[in-house]
Formats: structure tokens, sequence, C-alpha cells
């Protein structure tokens, strides 16, 4: 399809469901309103069952299945991922390409700044995963913190640290592990009190986040360095058995 | 005190506060969507994940604002910057090969480490 | 304003549309539909505040009716869970992409005719 034609239909398509979502929004209670009777019954239960954090309760234990269903979903994006980038990074290598470390020369105040920051940072991202359940916080957020930190190793100009922070057999082995912890916590403890179960889903979906962040990032980084000592031209480069096209 | 932190809840305060929180999330999804250059958007997209951050917050959700900052912050346009850099030999009309001492970036721009063998071809 | 934070919502996910449907760039189109996916965060939460509420919290004050209302904890739930997959997600299609740039050598997605290879 030719661009103007797209953009034509595109506009047609937006302007009727602009419309249509007007009507629908028009017909909504109105925002800020006091009628929430679903907030009610679920702010109730999260009292009744002793959990500070009426969100984590919700998460982690009057919606458990859907939460376990997001859980596979992040771990099937995540294995497809890793996996799509671990098949290009070995044809790369296949190809001669070599491993950049990292920037060579970093300012000694970016360096000693993430040093210091990524104890500071992994402490915070553990403490908001163990104060889920009572304070704004839980698996998700602290696994992106705990994730994402470790990274901070990069800025501070120590790619070899990095690597050495960042065992990959044992964090693929952790991450299935916490996501079957998961699922086995979720369906035994389906019906028993939540005191103890919503700090123990908070963790294993801490870990599992936190795993499955550092493999992805560390993938893409991998992606990102790699070095291919093929010439100047590295158009010349593609896929085995893959025609090279040049764009337009 | 309790009468000036209920009215920053409900009353006008709270509105116009609101009002500005979507404005600014509005104005930033439409600067994300019609910046052409994707390393500057990445840039940009972190900035829309911070204003959509402090909406959150002023909607009184510190549990998704947390995961939003961290997510729409950090992660997301990082991973963006890492893609952009690992498929920089095939944009722009596939300028240059990710040598060190060559530019790495299409547009110029320091990806990841990217500055740094343009710095040191320089020097 | 009682429905202005809906009609944002509806905005922010149109103009993600925008761009994907105009983009010449695959990574651009994800980033794209990134925003799209935002606005369903924006258009949840707006549903679930209510004036004069604070967050669903109760470590240091009394539930309600004692402690005044409080926002929405299931609008929540969903949108904070979705986040973090959404990006995860989003990884994976930027994953898909780098291989499309690996295999066709380009990311225009005008210029990938068909998808054998």
């Amino acid at each position: 399809m030719k661009a103007p034609a797209r953009t034509l239909l595109f506009a047609a398509g937006a302007a009727g469901t602009a419309a249509v979502f007007t009507a629908g929004a028009l017909g909504l209670p109105a925002f800020g309103g006091a009628a929430h009777p679903y907030a009610d019954r679920a702010v109730e239960q999260a009292v009744r069952q002793g959990t500070p954090n009426a969100v984590a309760s919700v998460t982690f234990d009057q919606r458990v299945f859907d939460t376990l269903g997001e859980e596979i979903i992040l771990l099937a994006a995540a294995v497809g991922a890793v996996v799509l980038l671990r098949a290009a990074g070995r044809e790369d290598r296949d190809d001669g390409a070599s491993l950049r470390h990292g920037p060579a020369e970093v300012s000694d105040a970016l360096r000693i700044v993430g040093h210091l920051l990524l104890p500071v940072t992994l402490l915070a991202g553990v403490y908001i995963v163990a104060h889920g359940h009572q304070s704004p916080g839980g698996g998700f957020q602290g696994g992106v913190i705990l994730g994402t930190a470790v990274h901070l190793l990069y800025l501070a100009g120590d790619y070899p640290a990095l690597q050495r922070l960042r065992p990959i057999p044992l964090l693929e082995s952790a991450e299935a592990v916490a996501a079957a912890a998961f699922a086995v916590l979720a369906l035994a403890a389906a019906g028993q009190a939540a005191t103890g179960r919503v700090p123990a889903l908070n963790t294993a979906v801490g870990v599992e986040v936190g795993c499955a962040l550092v493999l992805l990032v560390g993938k893409f980084f991998e992606q990102a360095l790699l070095v291919r000592d093929d010439g100047p031209g590295g158009q010349t480069h593609a896929g085995p058995g893959a025609a090279t096209r040049e764009p337009p | 005190m309790n009468a000036l932190s209920l009215d920053a809840l409900s009353g006008p305060l709270a509105d116009a506060l609101i009002a500005a929180a979507l404005a600014m999330a509005a104005l930033m999804a439409t600067a994300v969507v019609l910046t052409r250059s994707t390393v500057r958007q990445a840039i940009v997209l972190s900035g829309y994940g911070m204003a959509l951050g402090l909406l959150f917050l002023i909607l009184q959700a510190p549990d998704v604002a947390m995961s939003q900052f961290g997510v729409g912050t950090v992660l997301v346009p990082l991973i963006v910057v890492l893609a952009l850099h690992a498929t920089r030999r095939h944009r722009g009309g596939g300028r240059e090969a990710g040598r060190a001492g060559g530019g790495d970036e299409g547009e110029r721009d320091a990806g990841p480490g990217g500055g740094r063998g343009g710095r040191g071809a320089r020097r | 304003m009682s429905v202005l934070p809906y009609l944002t919502a509806g905005w922010i996910m149109l103009v993600g549309v925008y761009g994907i449907v105009t983009s010449r760039d695959l990574i651009h189109a994800v980033v794209c539909l990134s925003v799209t996916q935002s606005g369903t965060y924006v258009l949840l939460l707006a549903i679930g505040y209510r004036y004069g509420a604070t967050a669903p919290v109760f470590s240091d004050r009394p539930p309600p009716p004692a402690g005044g209302p409080v926002t929405d904890p299931v609008v929540q739930a969903m949108a904070l869970t979705d986040i973090v997959v959404g990006a995860t997600v989003t990884a994976l299609l930027l994953a898909l992409a780098v291989q499309v740039a690996r295999r066709r050598g380009t990311l225009d997605p005008g210029a990938l005719r068909s998808l054998e290879s």
C-alpha cells in the first residue's frame, strides 16, 4: 500500500475510533466520582486479609491468577528475546566479531559515582521487594530496579566486573526456578491466609523480573558492543544465507 | 493543615494539577511520535516516561508510578538505545560500520560507547 | 474536567497508532506501539481516581471509612503489572527488529516487501 493511501485509511479509521471513543467516554461515570463499588470491596478484602498495601493484595492475593498469566507472558517474552539475540550473537562470533569491553576511558567522577550508587541502588531494590506488602512497591517494581541497577557498572566503565556480577547460567536457572515457584505458590496456597503468601509471591516475582531484565539488557548490550573487523563497509555482513539488500 | 491537604486532593487546585499533568503527558506523547530521528526519540521517550510517572503520582497511584519511573524512564529507553546501536550498520543508508574509531551512530549521536570510539579517533 | 482524562487517554492511543502507520523505521514503530500501550494506563488510572482520595496503603492510617476514601487498587494492580510485562514485550519486538535488520539489511518497513528471505 502506498503511503498516501495508508494515511487516508488511517485518517478514516482514526476519525471513526475517536467518535466512538468519545461517545463511550461521555457515557462513563464522571472522573473522580465517589462510586467505586469494586474498589470498596477490594479494599475491604485487603484489610480483612491483613495486607496493608491494597494494591499488593489485589496483585498477589485477590487476582493472583491474573498475575500468574502476566508472569507467564513475561517469561515467554524474555525467553523469546534472549533466544533471538543469542542466535544473532553466535552468528556474529562465528563471523569473527569480538566483544568490545565497554568504554575504555571514563571520567573519575562517573566511575566513583557508578561504584557508589550500585550497592545503594541494589539495597533499595531489595527493600522495595521485601516491603511490597506494607508500603508502595513490590516484586515488579523492585525487580525492575534490581535488573537495571546492575548495569550501573557499565556506566562506571567496568564491563569485565559487570560480566562477573551476572553469571548468565545461574541467572537463567534462577529465573526459571522463580517462575516455577510463583506458579506453585499461587496454585498451592489458594484459599489460605494471605499474611505469609503475599511476601513470598512478591519475592518470587522480584527474583524473576530481576533475572529476566538482567538477561535481556545483557543480551542487548552484547549485541550493541559487538565489533566486527571486516572493513569499514560493514554492509558486506549479513546472516548466513541471507542476501544483503541495500536500502533504497 | 487538614483543610489544606484536603483541598489539594479535591478542590480546584487538584483539578489544575491533574489537568496540567494530563496536558504534559499528551504533549510528550505527541512529541515522542513526531520525533523522527530514532536516537533523539529515545531521549524524548525517557521524558515521556517521567511525565507519565508524575501523572500517576498525582492520580494517587504510587505503586504504578514507581513501576513507570523504573520502566519508562530507564529500562525501555535503554533497550531502545542498545537496539539502535546494534542495528547502526543498517540505518540511514548504512553509512559506516561500527568499528572502533568509526563514527558509531548513524546520526552522530553517542550510543553506548559510541561517542567513545569517535573521540578516541579524533585524538 | 469530567471527561478530559478519558479523552487524553484516547488521544495518546490514537497518536501512537498514527506514529506506527507513518513510521519509516521499525524501531520507531515499536516505540510508538509502547506509546499506544501507555494510553491504556492513563485510562485505567483515570477510571480508578476519586476526588479527595489517597493511595490505597494502610500501613500508617486506618482503612476507610475511618481514614477517608482511597483510589481504586484493582485498576492500579492491572496497570502496574502491565507496565513491567509490556516492557519485556517491547524488548521482544526490538529483538525481532534487530534480527530483521541483520537479515534484510534495512529497518524501513516500506523496503520489506515480503517476509520470505
